[in-house]
């Protein structure tokens, strides 16, 4: 039994267009149906295991964004969807706009687009999943769960089997707007 | 004696098995109800094993012991049923487990855990009384509130008391937490409660409260089946389908209805319990008078 088998995920919106949120609820819809691997959109950060991100960080949404994260209880991971959610995308010169979520609390996953598409976001949840399998098992071992670089440079011996892939870097294929 | 302890204890055994299964059940119909592919019909199970994998935040000392005393409470009642017991007992033992996991999230801090724990308070209040007449309506049908002398019955109790069955199917909705009058807690994330009563617990503990939810789900369907019991042991049949037949309803209402304010779930469930289980206890007490 694989504790990725049931990640039940928290999906919050910095400052979007609103693009990806409708394609991450479109992933919940019968055509791509994203609770047949088990997910939950939850409400709650206390149940999650994947934090969903659309949009940017602003000065508004640093402090609750930081806030969300810390509720979450261990092994826990963090996928950036959207060009907003990885560097800022077009809000990025914004005097409000801090960049991507990366400024405030570590990314795992990012997912590009914009808007990011189901196919993509599912895929880049999936890809967290085996993120999520690898923090436990730093966790059994007694070590923290967080370690930049390490998960990363795992996860390409495991199936997915594509290239390094470094923190600034798409992981689901696409590239950057 | 003996015999009617160890009889308990197949409950035990049969509640957190068959409890996952029907739950994971109701998530394949209800996807499969959306036209989705839904998951597996195991998944409460990798649910369990996930929460009991993740780190825990306790808010406080308290928490620990209330969802522990709300799990006992719970399987307490189960046992009382399955040792063929008083069945009035079962039904205190399970609003003491309820109370147990309301004062659970009443020591939370968090307003969502409050307010949730508030209203499962009025859901409380809308369900009682139709399990305490659903235990008069078995005592004036089987002459004993022993649920060993029901089950050995020559006329299964549905015969008698089929209006005491139609309001308990009615407060069923809310014992499963499911739409119409899932008021104080929510299986989605599009609704204002949050994760309701369970806000604030997290890690195992809520794999503890999951575990009981499982025990209350099969010791509600086993509530089902006694309608349907009697000496013919081809009536367990019989109470199989009917839970079968009462879980595909439940889903089907779950999948249906929007969710409605605790005042309109108040007045639907008082007014169907007054007429339903009312009407019946006063024919059963006219004829039996």
């Amino acid at each position: 039994m694989k504790m990725s088998q049931s990640p039940w995920m928290l999906h919050y919106d910095g400052s979007s267009c609103n693009g990806c949120d409708i394609e991450v609820l479109a992933s919940t819809t019968p055509v791509y149906d994203l609770e047949r691997f088990g997910i939950i959109n939850t409400g709650d950060p206390k149940h999650a295991d994947i934090f969903l991100i659309t949009g940017g960080i602003n000065y508004q949404n640093r402090s609750v964004v930081q806030q969300l994260y810390s509720q979450m209880p261990d092994p826990k991971v963090v996928v950036a969807v959207g060009i907003c959610a990885c560097d800022g995308g077009i809000f990025k010169d914004c005097y409000n706009i801090l960049g991507g979520v990366d400024k405030v609390i570590p990314v795992d996953v990012y997912v590009p687009g914009c808007a990011a598409r189901p196919e993509s976001i599912i895929d880049g949840v999936v890809r967290a999943l085996d993120l999520l399998e690898i923090k436990r098992d730093r966790m059994r071992r007694g070590l923290s769960p967080e370690e930049q670089g390490w998960a990363i440079a795992n996860i390409n011996e495991g199936r997915t089997g594509k290239a390094v892939r470094k923190r600034d870097e798409s992981v689901s294929g696409g590239n950057k707007a | 004696m003996l015999q009617s302890v160890l009889l308990g204890f197949i409950f035990f055994l049969l509640a957190p098995v068959c409890g996952a299964i029907i739950s994971g059940a109701d998530r394949f119909l209800g996807a499969r109800m959306q036209r989705r592919q839904g998951p597996t019909i195991v998944q409460p199970f990798y649910d369990l094993y996930k929460f009991f994998q993740k780190k825990a935040y306790i808010v406080n000392g308290l928490q620990d012991f209330l969802v522990i005393g709300h799990l006992m409470f719970v399987m307490l009642s189960g046992w009382i049923i399955y040792a063929g017991q008083d069945i009035l007992l079962a039904v205190f033992s399970l609003t003491l487990a309820e109370m147990f996991l309301c004062l659970a999230a009443f020591s939370a801090s968090a307003p969502y855990s409050n307010m949730s724990a508030q209203r499962e308070l009025l859901q409380m209040t809308c369900t009682e009384p139709m399990l305490l007449l659903m235990a008069i309506g078995f005592y004036l049908h089987a002459g004993s509130f022993l649920v060993s002398d029901m089950v050995l019955g020559k006329m299964p109790a549905i015969v008698s008391c089929p209006g005491m069955f139609a309001g308990f199917l009615i407060i069923l909705v809310i014992e499963l937490r499911k739409s119409p009058f899932d008021v104080s807690s929510s299986h989605h994330a599009h609704q204002e409660m949050v994760k309701g009563i369970t806000t604030d617990i997290s890690g195992k503990l809520m794999g503890w409260v999951e575990l009981a939810e499982w025990n209350e789900i099969f010791l509600m369907f086993t509530f089902v089946g006694l309608f349907f019991v009697c000496s013919n042991p081809w009536s367990i049949l019989w109470a199989i389908l009917a839970g079968a037949g009462a879980m595909f309803l439940m889903t089907l209402i779950d999948n249906t209805f929007p969710r409605v304010k605790w005042e309109r779930m108040l007045t639907i469930v008082w007014s169907s319990t007054f007429i339903f289980a009312g009407g019946n206890l006063l024919v059963l007490m006219l004829l039996k008078g």
